[in-house]
This record gives C-alpha cells, structure tokens and sequence, in this order.
C-alpha cells in the first residue's frame, strides 16, 4: 500500500507522518509537493499538521487552492482514504471535504499537551483495529482547534456516526460537543485535531494512534483481496 | 515630494551626530585615522553598529579569552554562526544561545520571537537542520501588571514563532527576581544535526564569485538595533520600538527548507546568517574570515520599501535574511532553487581581493571602507574593575539559617514560589513534540531528543542561579555550570560543551565589571574541570533599567550526549519500593536561597560553596550508574533543597510517594538547605549492592512508597512533614496560573 503525505509550504508535520508510515507501520510513502498536477498511483493520502501558507489570513484558507487539492478532492471522490491531521483537518474544513468550522481555542492560547480520547465508532476504515469505547493518549498542539458546526449539522453527524473521536477527559478548546475529528457521509475522509503520528512509539509516551494506521492498511488489504 | 538630506560627513563630524549612533569621540577619531579621511554618514553608521559591543565585544574580548574553547570533540568553536560538536557516526551537535533582551522588554512579543528566528538561523546557516529549541527568561515579581504582561507576551512570542516554523521547544528555565522588573532577559537556544561533510562557514571565498542576497525583503525595521542593545534602558526607550524587529516564522520556514536543500549544492561558497547589523556584519565578516572584500549594489537588494538610503539598508535588521556566495556562473541554478519556496535570491555584488566593503547607490559609491577595520579592529576596552561594596558586607556577615516553624506549610509555600513552581502554564504553550524525537519533554532537569535513526539522544539544558551570582559570582559562576552538568548527567547523558549568554549590566561600571570578570572566572574553571569547552555564545551587558542593574546571569546552555537511549533517565519515582538516595552531604547553606528570599524578603551573606572535583567525582559515578542500569530515577537538588526535589519526584506518578528519614542535626538544613553537588536517586533493592559499590558518598534515607504521600521524619525530632502528594501538587502547579489571574 503507498502512502502520500502532502507537503503543503508551511507543513511542519509532514516528516513525522512519514516516518510514523515507514518505520512504524512498514508501508510505502512518498513526499508530494502542493504544486504537483497527479496523486495517481497513491491508495490513501495523508495531510499533516503545521502551518500551511502561515496560517495567514485563517488557517487552511490558502492551502486549499493549492494545485494538490483538486487531486485530492478526485481520491476522496474515488473514495481512497484521506486523512487530515491538525492542519491538515483545517485544509479540509476549508475545501468543503468536511463540514464545519475552526474556531480559535476558547482559551485563546496555544495548547500541546498529550489527551485522552474516546473512539466513539469503530465502523470507519480508520477506527476498525480499535474497540468502540475504547480510551486512547494521543497528543494534540494548536491554536485553533475549537471546531464549530451548527445545530443541524451536529445532528446529522450524530446521525450518521461520523463523529469518530471526542475529547475523553476535558475538552481542551471548547469543541462542539467535545468533537475531536470526524468523518465525511461516505466515511473516506477523517479529519481530526489530535496527532496520531506523534503516538506511535513507547519512547515517545504512547503508541495509541499505532491502531488508526493500521486500520487503513486493514481496510486497503480486505478491498483487494475481495477485489482481486 | 519632500526630499531628507543625508548629513554630509563635516556635519557628521562639526555636529557629532556620531555620538547618537554610539561612537566616541574617541572611536570617531579612530575611524577617521583607518580610513585616512572623515567618514560619510554612511560608513559613520556601519562603524557605529559594528564596534558596538553587540557585535564587536569591545568590553567583553578581554574576558572572553579566559574560556576554554576547545576540546577532543569540538569541531567549531567560537566566531562561526554556532558552535559544532562531534557525536560520533560522522554527525555533530551545533548549538547556540542568544539573547533578545532590550526589545523583549519594549516589545515582549515581537522582541522574543525574533530572538526566536535569530538564533535557528544562526544553526541552519552552518548547514545543520534545526532539532530543539530551549530558553531562558527572567522577569520581575509576578505580583506587577507591567510584568505579566511581559511574561505572558514574551512566552506567546516564543510559542508562536517556535511552534508555526516546527521545531519543537523542549525546555528552558524561568525565574521571576525583583532586579529583572524593568529589564526583562529573553535568551533563546537552538539545537541543531549536522553530517560533518554538510559544515558550512559564513566566508566569502573566491574573487570574482557572486554574492547573493536570499529571503525576506528589507525593511526599514530593526535600523541600529545592535547599538540598541548596547545601551542601558530609560524613559526614552520606548521611543526606540522602530529598533524592534518584527518575525515572520513562515517565511523563515521556507528559508529553513531551502538554505538546507542549498547546503548540498556544490555552488555553495559560504553562507551567513543577516542578524545584529543585517547587511553590513554578514558582509563584512565573511569577507574578513576569508581575507578577500566585497562589492555590492545597493540598487540590487530587495526592498520592502521606496525610497530607502544605503544608511538604512546596510543597518537594517529586517529579519528572515541570508547572505550566500555562490561559484560564478551557478547563479541560475540558486535563483530555481529558492523559487520552489517563492523566495528570491538574487545576486547583489562579488567577492574582490581588496579586503573592502565597496557599496555602490545609485551610480555612487556610498562606502569604502576596510573589512578587518569593521570586523575585526573594534577598539578593545579594559575597563576599570573594582570588588563591589555589597560583596565586602555580604562576605563579612553570618549567614543564618531562616527561622522555620511549620515545615510543612513551608514546602507548601516553597512549592508556590513562581521560580520553583511547575511551568507547564508555559510549556504547555509550546509544541515540544513536532519531529516526533522529544523523549523527555519540559518540566525535568534536561529535556532529551533522540537522534532518529541511531541508537543516541542528546540531553540539554538552560541553568543559571543568579542569586549566587550576585551573592559571589566567582562561586556562582562555577555552580551555574557544574548545575547544568547536574542535569545533564541526571538525564543518563555525558555533558558535551557549553554555550552561554553573559546577561550583565552597564561594564562601564567598575563593580559591573568586576562581577563580569569574576562571574568569567568561575564559569572558566569549572568549564575546565568538568570538560565542558564554550563552543559559542553572547554577550548582553547594559542590562540596566532607570540606573539599577539586573543579578549578574551568565545563562549557561549545555549539551549531553547519551550514548543508548536505555540510558534515558527522568526525575519521576518509577516503582514502590524503590530505594532513596541522597548523594552528597548536607550543610547548612542559605545564602542566596528560596527559603531565604521568601523569609527574609530579599537575599544575602555567603552562597553555597562548591568543590569541583568533588561535584565531577559525584557525576561521573552516578553517570556511571546509569549506563549500568542501577538507577530508577535521578534529580538533582536545586532551589528548595531536599524536601522540593522530593516532591517533585513524586508529581506525575499517578500514587507514588515517599517515606523518609534524614539524619542530620538542623531538619532546616535537611529540608531546605541549597548544599551543592547533590543528587536524589532511586534504586530497585536487587541493584542496592551494585549501586553502593559504584556511588561512594550516598546515604540511603527512605523508600519509594504507593500511598501517595510525603512522610519525612528527623531521627532527632520525629515527625517532620506529612502531606499528600495531591495537596503538594496542586500548590506547585496553580501557583503560576493563580498569580497570572490576580490584580495587583
């Protein structure tokens, strides 16, 4: 299975998803700039965390015009697995790939602190390795990860569980409804605040976001045995 | 259109309008005989910022050379962007601290991320990719409004540059001392990794190669901030916030990227950071370290602004900015590579044999001036010294030991005190995880990044007690870097080499100077005896505000090497039952220490004495210990001594506790005295016998326990405090937090 991790100008992110691909989970992975035209040959594409274009203007707002992202857009079509992380989640917010908004942290300071999370589903192709319920350490670190949705968009995502993680101990932004990442209708693309890559190993404090890597190569292996 | 007239050179000299740009009457004259004629108003400036003692050390040379600076493992020492050190497997450490004092305390956010981005490109610009970064801060009491707001700007500032360009901040220090009120001190440290082949030096090798111009446009921001930070602050500071810089960390990132996929390519001749003095040090240093000269035209540079003059742009210090030489003819090849990143680079002038900075504006040549004259022959001041007054009366009196009633209430307000409580209010601000490498993250005695791909890590660390410092800065000198040893080796690591930051005040003062001189002293012998070689650093005098100086605070930031990551040790209890060690003996010691300030409300008499050999016996044995796998956990003993070590090794353990037994005569000294080189070390009874056998000169004196409580008893006087943990824990953690909420 390959890998893309999408170098946005500003990603800071991008190496740490590499490497959580390469070394810890064995998969192929590749760099790809923002400028390129194609993200054939790629079977699930990853947008990391950092600050894309400098959060300027508001965060994920430039990224999303980026040359990559009509790619991107195409693969979530296709319905290929597409993460966002941070960023990444703000990049998708902003391309109309999920629903909702970012708001700043009610605090209105920069938080990075390693939270638990609770897995409200484990019927996505990012949560199948885990146990619904299940309590998880993943570390976040932002500035603006307040997502915001309305009343009956909230009601839709309950709905169709595509609330896929909530904040398990206290809500460290002030979320709606303590949500921490979410899944699009069709269940292909997730986006989420906290960095799974960065819980990937014992020595680093936790290898809890271990399981959501390999849950898509789990999802990929199953579609093409059954596909070939 | 109203036209500004440059000053001619017979009103620069008739008027003396030198003097507002720094220079002597004196140095003035020196300038006049070098070039053999009145300097322009231009070249006025670039003498001004360059023999300041920011960029020159005028003041500072002479005690500069009593450090040791070189070593069997120091690949770069002093006078490049950053020191280098070699870790084995062909890779090195290169790392740097710098202070951003003066405009952090006019403008704490922008002051502090600049001080930020100034010194990662210090590192990236040897051609290493930035790893870490610490910092160490100091402000005023935490009780003043004017003070939290510098505090909570300064750390924003640092939060926001550190976590938008991706390197994570791993750790620092932060201490809140009355002398600090109204010059606060913001000094920032980069770590950087570097393959030996990759080294890079800022020197403008090659006549006839082309200077080019990369990053970020100037501006008008930042003009004579050099000469800024040498002077001390007044009422008219704050009329200086045009010498402030303002920080774009994106733009740095992509300058980052692109200056390291430079470094591989073989046109690459030298490469400089545009830090103090902008335009005018970075060409005039690397055409000095390299013998030869440079001409540029100013027409050429990149600016953000109409109509600037060659005065503004040689001393701006707009940021984001580097000066490469590149092989004649390659330039195209620089210009596509810096265009992925939208950057330019463009070529701005070329390297001559003629060792001048010839600047050309508008047809005219605006300077011509010799580049050792500016880089190198700054006038070099001995200034006068004198033993100050107060350390004849402090080193004449008794230093008692405080009066204690209720030991308990007195950890508890100990742990309250905003230089000993936890700053996870801070850290919890930066992204310290970015990279994935962070293996023990802030808030222990060293932070440890391990180096991906290799079995090693490197521990680091920002420590300096200016209270000892001011109390005996000779003394104080040496405990600054035998502490940051103590941590170090805490960490599992074996200490590298130093960096410091020399925060003092005006040296023109003979008893400034003096505490200079000695505080040099101290540091130098020390450095020497624990192995431990300055690499590279900074020197910030003029630390002044209304007249008063700050506590002489020569930052020492140190570097270890672990070579297993087996060997990473923290300070946290691991497991019931282990056994406790205190290594080192107990005096009675209060001269300068927490228990003292907060009793007595203000510090003095003698500072804790310390024996280097026995601090590096005491290290080397534990080191030892570690790397053999006899030690749980490792702390060592700072402000608030014993019963504040203990505590803090019992935070963050999710129910573990201690129980303990001191043996000493004075349960005052016991609990709370500041004795130096000591060590709070547990140990799994199988490995007691190995253990005792490799550490000589420790007392067991308690167990590890899971009842979640502190219980130290005094075989003399029985029962001396019983706490829980939690009621312990939540007085360190909300004390910054509580004081941040109040009105003063």
């Amino acid at each position: 299975m390959k890998f893309a991790v999408i170098v946005f100008p500003g990603s800071n992110c991008d190496v740490d998803m590499y490497h959580a691909i390469k070394d810890e989970i064995g998969e192929e992975v590749e760099y790809v700039w923002h400028e390129e035209a194609s993200l054939e040959g790629f079977d699930a594409i990853l947008l990391p965390g950092g600050f894309s274009y400098g959060d300027y203007l508001r965060s994920g707002a430039i990224a999303r015009f980026s040359n990559v992202m009509r790619e991107v857009i195409k693969a979530a079509g296709e319905g290929k697995p597409v993460l966002g992380v941070c960023n990444g989640f703000q990049v998708l917010l902003e391309s109309g790939l999920l629903p909702g908004a970012m708001r700043r942290n009610d605090h209105l300071k920069f938080i990075c602190k390693t939270v638990p999370l609770k897995v409200e589903t484990n019927e996505t192709m990012f949560t199948n390795s885990y146990e619904k319920g299940d309590e998880i350490q993943i570390p976040i670190a932002h500035g603006e990860g307040n997502y915001f949705c309305d009343e009956e968009t909230l009601k839709e995502l309950k709905a169709n569980n595509q609330i896929v993680f909530t904040y398990g101990g206290y809500n460290p932004n002030g979320s709606v409804a303590d949500i921490a990442g979410i899944t699009n209708h069709a269940g292909n693309v997730l986006g989420m605040m906290p960095h799974p890559e960065r819980a990937m190993e014992p020595l680093l404090g936790s290898e809890d976001g271990k399981k959501l890597f390999q849950s898509i190569v789990k999802h990929w292996r199953e579609q093409h045995v059954v596909n070939a | 259109m109203s036209l500004m007239l440059e000053p001619t050179s017979k009103t620069v000299k008739e008027e003396k309008l030198y003097r507002d740009m720094g220079l002597t009457d004196e140095e003035f004259t020196m300038v006049e005989e070098i070039l053999g004629r009145t300097p322009n108003y231009t070249e006025t400036g670039l003498f001004s910022v360059m023999w300041s003692e920011h960029c020159s050390y005028k003041n500072s040379k002479p005690v500069l050379r009593k450090f040791p600076v070189t070593g069997e493992r120091v690949l770069q020492g002093p006078g490049e962007g950053a020191g280098i050190v070699d870790i084995g497997d062909d890779q090195a450490v290169v790392f740097k601290i710098e202070s951003h004092n003066h405009p952090s305390a006019i403008e704490p956010y922008q002051g502090a991320a600049t001080g930020v981005g100034g010194i990662i490109r210090d590192v990236f610009s040897m051609g290493a990719r930035p790893i870490a970064l610490l910092n160490s801060l100091r402000f005023g009491e935490l009780d003043s409004p004017r003070v939290q707001y510098l505090f909570k700007e300064v750390v924003a500032g640092i939060a926001g540059y550190g976590n938008c360009i991706g390197i994570p901040t791993v750790g620092g220090e932060v201490q809140f001392d009355a002398s600090y009120e109204g010059n606060p001190l913001v000094n920032a440290m980069c770590v950087g990794l570097i393959d030996h082949k990759d080294i890079k030096k800022g020197q403008a090798h090659g006549v006839g190669n082309t200077v080019m111009y990369v990053g970020a446009k100037t501006g008008r921001d930042g003009i004579h901030g050099a000469t800024f930070a040498s002077e001390e602050l007044n009422e008219g500071s704050d009329e200086k916030r045009p010498a402030v810089q303002v920080g774009d960390p994106f733009m740095e990132k992509l300058l980052l990227e692109a200056c390291l996929e430079l470094i591989h390519n073989d046109a690459l001749v030298g490469i400089q950071d545009m830090g103090a003095a902008g335009l005018t040090s970075s060409s005039a240093e690397m055409a000095s370290k390299a013998g030869s000269g440079i001409e540029m035209n100013l027409d050429l540079i990149p600016q953000r602004e109409t109509g600037m003059t060659a005065y503004e742009m040689m001393l701006s210090e707009s940021q984001e900015r580097m000066l490469i030489v590149v092989k004649k003819g390659r330039e195209q090849e620089i210009v596509d590579l810096f265009s992925k990143y939208d950057l330019e680079a463009v070529s701005v002038g070329h390297v001559t044999d003629d060792q001048r900075l010839r600047l050309i504006h508008k047809g005219e040549v605006v300077s011509d001036v010799p580049v050792d004259a500016l880089a190198e022959e700054a006038p070099v001041y001995h200034k006068p010294s004198k033993e100050a007054a107060y350390y004849k009366e402090f080193q004449a009196m008794e230093t008692p030991v405080p009066n204690v009633d209720d030991y308990k209430e007195t950890l508890l307000a100990l742990l309250k005190q905003p230089t000993i409580s936890s700053k996870e209010w801070v850290y919890d601000q930066y992204d310290h995880q970015v990279r994935t490498s962070t293996v023990v993250s802030p808030g222990s005695d060293a932070a440890v990044v391990r180096v991906r791909g290799t079995r090693k890590a490197l521990a680091m660390t920002t420590d300096c007690n200016s209270r000892y410092l001011y109390l005996d800065p000779e003394v104080g000198g040496k405990i600054a870097v035998a502490e940051a040893a103590r941590n170090i080796v805490c960490s599992g690591a074996i200490p590298l080499a130093i960096t410091d930051c020399l925060n003092f005040g005006n040296p023109e003062k003979p008893e400034i100077f003096w505490q200079i001189e000695k505080s040099v002293d101290g540091m130098s012998e020390a450095c020497r005896e624990l192995s431990t070689p300055v690499i590279g650093g900074n020197v910030s005098l003029y630390n002044e505000s209304m007249g008063t100086a700050i506590y002489p605070t020569p930052v020492v930031g140190m570097v270890g090497l672990i070579e297993d990551i087996d060997h990473i040790t923290t300070q946290s209890f691991k497991a019931e039952g282990d056994l406790i060690y205190l290594l080192g003996e107990t005096l009675e010691e209060f001269g300068g220490s927490e228990l003292q300030k907060m009793t007595e409300g203000k510090i003095f008499g003698h500072a804790p004495a310390i024996d280097l050999k026995v601090e590096l016996r005491r290290q080397m044995q534990l080191l030892e210990a570690i790397q053999e796998g006899l030690v749980a956990s490792a702390h060592d003993l700072a402000e608030g001594g014993l019963s504040v070590a203990l505590a803090e090794s019992a935070f963050g353990t999710d129910g573990l506790g201690a129980e303990v037994t001191l043996a000493g005569s004075n349960p005052v000294a016991d609990l709370f005295s500041e004795t130096q080189s000591r060590f709070l070390i547990t140990v799994k009874p199988e490995h007691q016998e190995a253990f005792e056998r490799l550490v000589s000169e420790t007392t067991l004196i308690g167990r590890v326990t899971d009842d979640a409580a502190l219980s130290i008893k005094s075989e003399a006087e029985g029962g001396l405090i019983n706490a829980s943990v939690q009621e312990l824990e939540a007085a360190w953690k909300g004390a910054i937090p509580c004081l941040l909420k109040s009105k003063a």
